[in-house]
Order: structure tokens, then sequence, then C-alpha cells
């Protein structure tokens, strides 16, 4: 099922899923049993950032809320720095949360206390003396860029000034992993952009490992070094997410790539090229390490191809390109057959299909 | 109005009892509801430390004993009373019959103040390592502040409201003075000068919990 293999970690895995499956037993009696995860394996390397994408009921959250301990796997281990956490007790676990920092969709900040109170609270609760919370909360303002706002109330904070709060309250006690559900999905696009940033730097300055879970490709494709696809309690899809962007193998892949990346024009986007651009429509795929476009061109100049760019761009995945681009070629037909199938062996090429060809309309 | 005059010291002894009897409900009753809201919610399923069998048991108790009209109360309670509090009749076994009422309707108030705290709230603090009595005390309570002070203020104006039958078993305070006073002596002016007290006990109340209650929620 899982077409890109998961490249070998080095060395032991921060956070390991085993075999793990979780079923919500049926709510009535006339219900069914809920399979939210379903033989997970999964393993998180130190200092990384693994994006975790699926769509809403796919597994996600309780796929996080198990490395934690907020909820329990009904089969199968979760193993965190070493630790089984799936067996231990609720007292035995405060412990291991404590190494653990979590942010939320909805920020979840005490309304009760001010910015300092809820950076405090983690502190108090790991029995950190209250003579040194000082120096810890303020430096953690500092590095969210809320050293003014320690004595503001919540309410009161934008909501990418929450998320910051947030922030700064998971990573309070210093903790080697931060999970993020959802962190940017209640924000908009520039104050995304702003909490991403700071993310990266909880990742590369402090080396804290991030799982960030999400539906949002834009922020996968900024911010993990991996990505997870997840569909119906599985994982269809793991890989680096160059290659995950560049290549997606899995339908549900493809399909959360293409809001972002679109492999080809859309059925109807092709049907209004065909009215303006004479020729044969195909889409080559460049990808990092293929053959570079200037090959291709040179093979359509050598056989008296014309041809015309109509559609696609190149996209940038943390430095490594790639890009569907797709072209109107005209000329003999003989010429155009044998460009075509030259031009194949160097790189991936596909014919966009119209409307009337798939024969469902557009959505 | 000179019948009035010359029951002034009485009436200031009943509304010393009033207060007193009212005060010492609030704090036992107000108490023991707090507790048995707080067990209400956090056992419940999916609360902070779900337990079946202790939230149904609670929930049958409170549920029995809300229902009973208070003036049955007091007569149902008075054997329970002279067990706990050593006699069936006067202010201390009203204040027993007050305090047990006053805990079982508290207990509901406290409840249905908790389920408007965002449970995502308490699953940071869980996240975060504190344990269920720690998030309970810390956070739960805290979020929850505001509503519960304008609940607790509700809960005071109807304790005032059921001190008044406190004459049944010998109680004193404004309810029994009225009565015995004021309409059975046939001096309405006795009576309406112990009602408008009462009126001016609850408006102090009520405009004291408001002010509380913004205070804690900053509005």
């Amino acid at each position: 099922m899982t077409a890109t293999p998961s490249t070998p970690a080095t060395g032991d895995p921060l956070i390991r899923l085993a075999d793990v499956s979780r079923v919500f037993p049926a709510r009535s009696r006339q219900g069914a049993a809920v399979t939210a995860l379903d033989h997970v394996d999964l393993d998180v390397r130190a200092g990384e950032v693994l994006g975790v994408v699926g769509y809403s009921g796919a597994g996600k959250s309780t796929l996080l809320r198990l490395v934690n301990a907020l909820d329990r796997p009904t089969s199968g281990t979760v193993t965190v720095a070493g630790r089984e956490v799936s067996g231990l007790s609720e007292r035995a676990l405060r412990e291991v949360r404590r190494d653990i920092g979590m942010i939320f969709q909805q920020f979840n900040l005490f309304a009760s206390r001010t910015v300092w109170g809820n950076i405090a609270y983690p502190l108090t609760v790991a029995g950190v003396p209250k003579d040194q919370h000082r120096e810890r909360i303020s430096q953690l303002l500092h590095f969210v860029g809320l050293a003014d706002k320690a004595h503001v109330h919540v309410e009161q904070l934008s909501g990418g000034q929450k998320q910051r709060v947030g922030i700064a309250r998971a990573l309070a006690t210093d903790p080697q992993i931060l999970l993020a559900d959802e962190p940017t999905s209640a924000l908009d696009p520039q104050t995304t952009a702003e909490v991403l940033a700071l993310l990266r730097r909880v990742n590369e300055e402090l080396g804290v490992t991030i799982v960030l879970i999400t539906h949002e490709m834009e922020v996968v494709r900024s911010l993990a070094h991996r990505v997870a696809v997840m569909e119906g309690g599985r994982i269809v899809e793991l890989g680096d997410t160059y290659d995950v962007f560049a290549a997606p193998q899995h339908p549900a892949t493809q399909r959360f790539v293409s809001t972002l990346v679109e492999k080809g024009p859309q059925p109807r986007a092709l049907d209004r090229l065909r009215e303006r651009h004479a020729g044969r429509m195909v889409t080559l795929s460049f990808r990092d390490g293929d053959a570079s476009p200037a090959d291709v061109f040179a093979a359509f100049i050598d056989r008296g191809v014309t041809f015309e760019l109509v559609h696609g761009g190149v996209e940038d995945v943390h430095g490594r390109t790639f890009g569907h681009l797709t072209f109107a070629l005209t000329g003999a037909d003989a010429a155009v057959a044998d460009a075509v199938s030259y031009v194949a062996t160097l790189v991936e090429v596909t014919t966009p299909a119209s409307a009337a060809e798939i024969g469902t309309e557009a959505p | 109005m000179d019948r009035l005059i010359e029951l002034d010291s009485l009436f200031w002894e009943a509304t010393r009892e009033t207060l007193g009897i009212v005060a010492a409900t609030l704090l036992i009753g107000g108490v023991a509801g707090l507790v048995l809201g707080l067990l209400l919610h956090t056992t419940r399923p999916g609360g902070i430390a779900p337990n079946r069998v202790v939230h149904v048991v609670l929930n049958l108790l409170v549920n029995f004993f809300r229902p009973i009209p208070f003036v049955i109360f007091i007569a149902a309670a008075q054997p329970a009373a002279r067990l706990v509090v050593g006699t069936g009749i006067g202010n201390p076994a009203i204040i027993f019959a007050l305090s047990v009422a006053a805990a079982f309707g508290i207990s509901r108030i406290v409840e249905q103040n908790l389920v408007s705290v965002d449970p995502g709230v308490l699953e940071a603090s869980r996240a975060m390592g504190a344990g269920r009595l720690r998030t309970t005390l810390t956070v739960l309570l805290p979020e929850a502040l505001g509503p519960l002070i304008l609940g607790y203020t509700f809960a005071l104006v109807a304790i005032v409201d059921m001190s008044a039958v406190a004459s049944v078993v010998g109680g004193g305070g404004l309810g029994s003075f009225a009565l015995t006073y004021g309409y059975r002596q046939y001096e309405p002016v006795v009576t309406w000068a112990a009602v408008l007290l009462i009126v001016a006990l609850v408006q102090v109340c009520q405009f004291a919990g408001n002010r509380l209650a913004r205070t804690a929620m900053r509005r």
C-alpha cells in the first residue's frame, strides 16, 4: 500500500508506534465501533519535523494523543524516548508529559490567567522553584516575541499572539518533543506564516522534535521534513516532503498535493487551452535529478517540433525544485510522436485529459 | 407603626438571626455543594475522572433530595438533625436542614457552570503533567469562577427565601418574626417591615455577587 518506503531511521527513533490500533467502542447499542487507528507503525526521528496529513476522521488527532498518552491504544505499543508510555500509569505519565509539549488549534489557554500565569503553570506543575520562574518566563516571552504582553489577560490577544503564548507555555519545561494539533488552522494566512516561522525556530534553534498534524499542505511544505499521509486510520504514504510533493503515490496524497500543485491543467482549463492553442498537449514532470528542461527543449528543436508552454510552474520544497509543465506541440505528426517518445525517456510524460474525455464534469 | 417601634430590638435580633442562619448555610451547604458538584462533573463520562458508579449514585441522590419541598424536608430531616446537631428544633436544626437542601441545590448549579469550561483547557493541563486534583483546583475552578459566583449568588437568594420557614421547627429570623408578630397579631406594618428588609438584603447580595462576578470575568 505504501509506495514510498520509509527510509530506515538512523539510531533509535524518539517516538515509535508499533502495530498501534485504537478502536472507540460504539456509542449506542445500534452504533458501530469506530476504528480510528488501524495497525499503524510509525517512527519519528529525533530532531525532525514530521507532518501528519489527513482529512477529518483520518485518525491523526488520535495518533497525536497517543504520544503523550492522553489516549491509550487498544492494541500495540507507543514508545517515547525508550519508555513505553502506553503501559504507564497516569501518575508515572506526569513526568513523561513534562518532556512533551503540546499546542492546540484552539490554543486552550487559561482565560483565568495572564500570559505570565499561563507560562508559569507548567513550571509550577513541574515543581520548578518560584524564584526561577521570572528568568525562564522572560526568556520564553522574548523567544516568542511577546515580552511586552507578560501581564495581559489572554482574551486581549490576537489569534497569532495566543498561539505564541501556547508555544511558550508548551516549551516552558524545555521538552524534547512538541506535539502540534492543527496549530495554524484557526489563523489567517499572514499569522499562519508567522507561527510557522516560530515553529521552525523551535525545531532548528532549540532542537525540538515536532509532530504536526494538519490538513493544510502549505503548512507541511514549509515546515515538515517528512510527511505521513493518513486515510481511514492507516498511514497510506510516508516519505520526505520533497518526494511526497514531487511524486505523490497514493490517491489520497495526490489529492492533498493537488491542493497546492496541479499536475497539468484541470479538464475545463484544458478545454479552454485547446481553443487557444493548436497541437498536441503533453505534461512533462521535471524533478530534481531528472533531465533539465534544456535537454527536453533541445530534443524538440532537433526534430523540428514547435513547443509552447501553456500551463504549469516550478515548485520549490526545501530548496529542491520540481515542476509539471504542459506544452502544446506543433509540427509533423511523426516528428511530434518521435519527440514525445524520446522525451518520455528523460522525464515523466502524461497527456492531460479534458472534461469530455474523462466523462465527468470538473468541480 | 407604633408596634414596630416597640418591637425594635426583636426586629434587629431577628435580622441578626437570619444573617447568621444564611451565612452558616452558605458556608456549610456551599462547601458541600461545591464538593458534590465537582464530583458530579469530574465523574461524568468524558470528565477528568470518569466513574460511572459514583456518577450514577450521586445523580440519584441529588435528584432524590432536590424536588422535596423545603417545608416538608425540615420535618423529614428532623431525626437526622437530632443525630447530627443534637436537636431537632431551633436554629441549629434549621441550619442543618438548610445546609443539606442547599448542598444538593448548589451541586447542580456548580455542575452546570463547570460544563461551560472548555474541555480542551483541561486537556492542556493534563498534557502538561498536572494531576486530576491539581487540574480541578487550579484550572477547572478558576476557569469557571465568574459563572460560579453568579450561581452562588442565586443560591444565596434561595437560602434567604428558604430560611423564612424556620419557624416550623422553632427557628428564628425575619420569617419567624413576620409570622409571629406581624401576621398572627394582625400587624401588616410589622409583616411588611420584615418583607422590605428581606428584599433589601437580597438586593445587596445580588449587587455584591454581580460585582464580584464581573471582577472575576474582567468584563
